[in-house]
């Protein structure tokens, strides 16, 4: 992305610098030419995420301070804060935690099985790289709802797993319709938005800076500790904001795998605006969820997010 | 000097004086897959001595530095520190630090954390840390630049922290790889006298590869020449110069005139036109050689003007180009051309193109090398 950006500053700056040294004036006026220029490119773009996506967030904001009336519909009238106080009841918060512990049980799970892989994978020949690369991406080929549905099947009490830890004497395993399935349907599920960050980030390290603390007496484990690890950094927390804000607003993989008992943040909001039509606590929880994440957008870009 | 008495320094470990070598190599052997890199080289490097390790590009002298290093594994041979066998040690357990290529500084460190990170790893305490980084900065004269990030420092700037993150560790070897390939040339010229006041001011062995023959002559207490996985002479500058083991070395350093031809007797070759040279050669009687000859060491005269005592050949000159200091004439002979280097005097008679003159050398000026 910063290459790209680089040669627009070339092919721009181009000759426009030599006059520009002549006079200043010049400089200004055809930055602004530029600025202006740039402006009308962007605003089909900005028009649609106007309509589409701030205009409907306004509509959410202002519901979670509304009022659910005896018919199930919203009253604009009389603001009220009763649906953000709704969240401290022990039911909504359980889900809360619930569906937070989750996501971190799942971002920490795809960063152990993805950073090996990456490095692995940044460490190969480039046509290695490109194959493997390919079969990160397969899964997306298919539909992420039927994905789903085979992992009930490999899942399910009859299913391949737990015909095979019965026929090696461990006996039938239940994990469908358990947390568990839940956090296998999100690491799978999510496993390639950690593992291509991290890649991206693990192949930029010069791989000679490992070899470098290796000649100044550092462990494998500290040269990590101290070189790789640091270096990545940026595909670190970008792979994990990209697994935590979806993990924890995921609605279709607990729907499929976690069954009625593990209900999660997505499946409570999509409850409340459609079965107990309760639109202000939906909205409500809509927006909690959304400062959480933009609280982890903004932890990424404080820590050399710029990088990536 | 003649050739094959260099070639004599090829025999391996101990060193000459019976000492034990700082680094003693005896028929390493590496291969990748079915490339073999290096080719069961023997090398003694002394304690304290800077050596150079200098041939063309995938000669197998960075793979021998990082077989030192402990960066890649021998696939056969033995390989000692002081003695002390390292074959399989991994890096950080010999007593060598390396200034890589690039200088590999660590990019989130700054400068004085980058020059500690040996010692830290060491678990040597922070003040003593603090303490002896500075001192080293200071030693590259770098002091001022403690808390700067690697990206705000020039390329030789880097090269210094480099220099001091690996001597601050106090090596017994130090090993350089290519160290001043990317500085421009008059950083480089200056960069070769401090590292080799460096050196002697310290007294550690320095090993130090190269593909920059002058490089090598100038910096060098003694220098091995690899070409294809093979060492194929070591030996002090002057010798390598002036005894080449062979045709590769006598045109690898330096620049030369290579005159084929048949060793006719202990000291006559005949040379591919039928005229015969006396020269000093060890060659065997029959074989083909190559006459180096040196355009420094040639002078020219009018033609049937050569004083005794002198070999000569007739040709015409084919070009001259001025260099200001010197004039270097092409001449061409019946069946090859030569360059002779003609220093700029006052008194020097210059000749232009298509004069005939003779070329003329003293026969102990000349090398014969093994073809």
């Amino acid at each position: 992305m910063s290459g790209l950006a680089v040669d627009g500053d070339l092919i721009v700056g181009d000759v426009p610098d030599q006059v520009a040294q002549a006079n200043p004036e010049f400089e200004r006026a055809a930055e602004k030419a530029e600025s202006r220029r740039g402006l009308i490119m962007a605003l089909p773009a900005y028009l649609y995420l106007l309509v589409f996506f701030a205009l409907p967030l306004v509509i959410v904001f202002v519901y979670s301070f509304a009022t659910r009336n005896r018919f199930g519909g919203t009253d604009l009238s009389g603001w009220n804060v009763e649906a953000y106080r709704k969240l401290g009841e022990p039911i909504v918060r359980d889900i809360l935690f619930r569906s937070l512990w989750l996501a971190i049980i799942t971002t920490v799970l795809c960063l152990l099985f993805a950073y090996p892989f990456s490095y692995f994978l940044a460490t190969r020949s480039a046509t290695t790289r490109n194959i493997m690369l390919v079969f990160v991406m397969i899964p997306f080929w298919s539909n992420f709802l039927v994905r789903n549905y085979a992992w009930r099947v490999l899942l399910g009490n009859d299913g391949p797993v737990s015909q095979i830890t019965e026929a090696i004497g461990l006996g039938e395993t239940r994990i469908l319709f358990t947390p568990l399935a839940v956090v296998i349907g999100l690491v799978y599920g999510f496993l390639p938005f950690m593992i291509l960050p991290l890649y991206a980030s693990i192949e930029r390290i010069d791989m000679r800076l490992l070899e470098a603390s290796r000649d100044l007496y550092a462990s494998g484990w500290q040269s990590f500790r101290r070189v790789l690890w640091p270096l990545s950094r940026p595909g670190v927390i970008a792979g994990s904001i990209l697994v935590f804000v979806p993990s924890l607003g995921a609605y279709v993989t607990p729907e499929i795998l976690g069954g009625a008992k593990t209900t999660l943040l997505g499946s409570y909001i999509v409850t409340q605006f459609l079965t107990a039509r309760n639109w202000p606590v939906g909205a409500s929880l809509s927006f909690v969820l959304m400062s959480v994440m933009l609280g982890a957008t903004l932890v990424y870009f404080r820590n050399g997010g710029r990088t990536l | 000097m003649t050739a094959s008495n260099a070639a004599s320094d090829l025999s391996p470990a101990p060193s000459s004086d019976g000492s034990t070598p700082a680094v003693g190599i005896r028929g390493i052997t590496k291969r990748f897959g079915d490339v073999v890199a290096v080719d069961a080289i023997d090398l003694s490097i002394h304690d304290g001595e800077f050596f150079a390790l200098l041939g063309p590009s995938g000669c197998g002298k960075t793979t021998t530095l990082r077989m030192i290093a402990g960066l890649d594994f021998p696939t056969e041979g033995s390989l000692t520190i002081f003695g002390q066998e390292v074959g399989t040690l991994p890096p950080n357990k010999r007593p060598v630090n390396t200034v890589f290529q690039n200088y590999a500084l660590f990019p989130h460190m700054n400068v004085l954390e980058n020059v500690g990170f040996g010692l830290k790893m060491q678990k040597v305490n922070k003040t003593e840390i603090v303490r002896r980084s500075s001192e080293a900065l200071e030693l590259v004269q770098m002091g001022a630049m403690a808390s700067r990030q690697p990206n705000q420092l020039s390329g030789g700037q880097q090269q210094r922290v480099a220099l001091a993150r690996a001597l601050v560790n106090r090596p017994k070897v130090l090993l350089l790889d290519e160290p001043l390939g990317a500085l421009d040339l008059k950083l480089r010229q200056e960069m070769q006298t401090e590292l080799k006041s460096l050196q002697r001011e310290l007294g550690i062995t320095f090993v130090f590869v190269t593909h920059d023959q002058e490089e090598a002559l100038t910096m060098s207490d003694r220098i091995g020449i690899m070409k294809d996985g093979n060492l194929l002479q070591v030996g002090s500058p002057e010798e390598i110069y002036e005894a080449p083991a062979n045709r590769f070395v006598a045109d690898f350093i330096g620049q030369t005139n290579l005159l084929e031809g048949t060793v006719e007797s202990s000291d006559t070759v005949c040379l591919a036109n039928g005229a015969r040279l006396s020269v000093r050669s060890t060659e065997p009687v029959g074989s083909a050689v190559a006459v180096s000859l040196r355009p420094e060491r040639a002078l020219l005269h009018d033609r049937d003007d050569v004083p005794d005592g002198r070999s000569s050949l007739d040709g015409v000159v084919q070009t001259v180009t001025y260099l200001g200091n010197a004039v270097v004439y092409r001449i061409a002979l019946d069946w090859m051309t030569l360059d002779v280097r003609a220093e700029n005097r006052p008194s020097m008679k210059r000749y232009s193109v298509t004069d005939e003159i003779s070329v003329s050398w003293l026969p102990q000026a000349v090398a014969v090398v093994a073809q």
